[in-house]
């Protein structure tokens, strides 16, 4: 056998070895999704399981609403504190990029991307349960609006720096003052980029377990008070698939399947929104 | 000469500055919080504390060295496995098959990203554990008895931890990888190709070497990931503070032990103990992004030259 054909034969076999690893790849992540699908169905196919609260082990008819609920009041607060500030915290960075100060800002929230998020919920708890004496959705909210602040920010600024600067520069011309030019001319053709990002952060925050174990805590009734405990969607999957009841155990599965769909349909959207504003985008 | 025109203050520009703080101070205000929480233990136990293998709340007694031990030795387990097939992976999105199919499996990985840790968590605890512990841990202890740390498989120890954590971390290492070798410039390629190279030699000493720092930042980055990862961990790994005698044994990390034991911490010394668990954890996680994105950063900007 000649040189060039073993390095020939070398080439495709080394070929063949990576798309099997490929494959391989995709196994576990397929099977993830094949397991939470087919072990969640079950419970998710009673609608009671979406009306209905905990009940005792052995009791059927048990639900999640309080939950879901749960997290939507969660997210929905730390979106009001995470949203308003990252989203200005982004046209700050894209409008003033070439300002000092920017680059710390941008540094830190990308090194905030990837603090561990127990350690967030260590701090919400030192700011809010250890004052209050008393778990709280408030700061289950607090430590989210931690997570999703440099999703925001840095989603933000991408999509303002997408607009052309000639429009920034028209703004300008016709003797406008610059908030008026950032705020009422480049933010509201950004709007769909910045839905992206708010949009990615609502995802990451909703799937979050460990900043919520010793805030948010946790609660087994229907609750709609943020300033006492709450129940949240990850917290009923940790808990009850630690549990060593079967029906606890279907009902974990199930709310992680309510959880994972939640979360893939907020991603495709995002991503729908995004690609039809990078098309709009070029047109401008 | 005539003087230039009197503008008004830019106060747009201040208030989006000061707004623009948040994000830097609350890094400094959590590090400042959390190192002042741990005040108690800090003082009690000093530098001690990362050295010692005692955690006992009867008698008072804490010290972080198996918490770190299992955080850091999961992590790079993870790494060991999830690199090679994670590189392969983003050699193949990056040039090889149709373009169609290429970016379909692209989005579907991103997405896998997306999914929350404790699903993954619910599936390693009732699937991959209990499939590892028969498939690959008694075989492998059956077979290679002989050396004492791959003996005694558990269903939840080390091993299975960061089997887990090596699947979390794949989706994340291969979509940056493969930006990172789609960055390469295509004259690189064609002019290997011309040369005579086989797809092979182009994509192991052209591709490969030119992506390589870019590579390693992603490494990097996964390899904070997979320091901080809490939940999916906690289920699996058995939650026993001891440095662990075998590589199958059940063990703890940083993150699960406050996880596990921070609402039943009474006192003031124990919960003070979990929090500087915690501030280790987040001084390390924070010294690894940073390089991460430094080399990152470095790698792009000698690409584009």
């Amino acid at each position: 056998m000649n040189r060039n054909a073993r390095r020939g034969y070398a080439s495709g076999a080394s070929l063949f070895v990576m798309y099997a690893l490929t494959v391989l790849a995709l196994i576990p992540l397929a099977l993830v999704l094949w397991f939470t699908a087919s072990k969640g169905l079950p419970s998710v196919l009673h609608p009671e399981f979406f009306t209905n609260v905990e009940r005792p082990v052995g009791v059927p008819g048990a639900g999640i609403a309080h939950a879901i609920v749960g997290t939507g009041i969660l997210v929905g607060i730390a979106s009001l504190m995470a949203i308003p500030i990252g989203v200005l915290t982004g046209v700050y960075l894209a409008e003033y990029s070439y300002a000092r100060w920017a680059g710390w800002v941008r540094l830190a929230s990308d090194v905030l991307v990837g603090t561990p998020s127990i350690a967030v919920g260590l701090f919400a708890y030192a700011l809010v349960v250890a004052p209050s004496h008393h778990f709280s959705g408030v700061s289950g909210s607090v430590a989210l609006a931690i997570l999703m602040l440099p999703i925001v920010i840095r989603t933000t600024e991408g999509a303002v720096a997408l607009i052309p600067s000639g429009l920034r520069e028209s703004g300008l011309a016709l003797g406008l003052p610059r908030w008026r030019v950032s705020l009422q001319l480049i933010l509201p053709a950004a709007v769909p980029g910045v839905i992206t990002g708010a949009l990615l952060a609502v995802a990451r925050a909703s799937g979050e377990t460990a900043p919520l174990l010793f805030t948010a805590f946790g609660n087994h009734l229907f609750s709609l008070d943020p300033t006492q405990a709450i129940q949240a969607l990850p917290l009923t999957v940790y808990h009850d698939a630690l549990m060593p009841y079967k029906s606890l155990q279907d009902q974990a599965w199930g709310a992680a399947l309510v959880l994972v769909a939640m979360v893939l349909v907020i991603n495709l959207f995002s991503r729908w929104v995004l690609r039809r504003q990078i098309r709009l985008a070029g047109q401008l | 000469m005539i003087p230039a025109p009197n503008r008004p203050p830019d106060r747009f520009r201040t208030l989006t500055a000061v707004v623009a703080s948040v994000a830097p101070l609350l890094l400094v205000v959590i590090v400042v919080i959390l190192f002042q929480q741990a005040g108690p233990a800090v003082s009690k136990f000093g530098l001690g504390f990362l050295t010692s293998i005692d955690w006992n709340p009867v008698t008072q007694s804490f010290g972080a060295l198996p918490a770190i031990f299992g955080t850091v030795t999961t992590s790079f387990m993870a790494l060991v496995i999830a690199v090679p097939v994670g590189v392969a992976v983003a050699v193949v999105l990056a040039e090889q098959g149709q373009q169609g199919i290429r970016a379909l499996l692209g989005t579907g990985i991103e997405l896998l990203a997306a999914i929350p840790s404790v699903v993954y968590g619910i599936w390693a605890l009732y699937v991959l554990a209990p499939w590892s512990y028969q498939n690959i841990e008694i075989p492998i202890s059956e077979h290679f008895g002989f050396i004492n740390y791959l003996t005694h498989p558990a269903v939840r120890g080390l091993f299975n931890a960061a089997l887990v954590l090596a699947v979390m971390i794949l989706p994340t290492l291969t979509a940056v990888s493969r930006d990172v070798i789609r960055a390469v410039p295509r004259g690189l390629r064609e002019n290997a190709i011309a040369l005579g190279a086989t797809w092979w030699e182009t994509t192991w000493r052209v591709i490969l070497p030119a992506a390589r720092p870019g590579i390693f930042g992603a490494v990097i980055l996964a390899l904070g990931r997979a320091l901080g990862e809490t939940i999916a961990v906690t289920m699996v790994i058995g939650n026993r503070y001891e440095i662990p005698p075998t590589l199958f044994s059940p063990a703890y990390t940083l993150a699960s032990v406050i996880a596990n034991e921070f609402t039943e911490a009474t006192g003031t010394l124990y919960p003070a103990a979990l929090i500087e668990l915690g501030l280790v954890l987040i001084l390390v996680t924070l010294t690894v992004n940073l390089f991460a994105m430094l080399l990152v950063r470095s790698a792009q900007s000698r690409i584009a030259v």
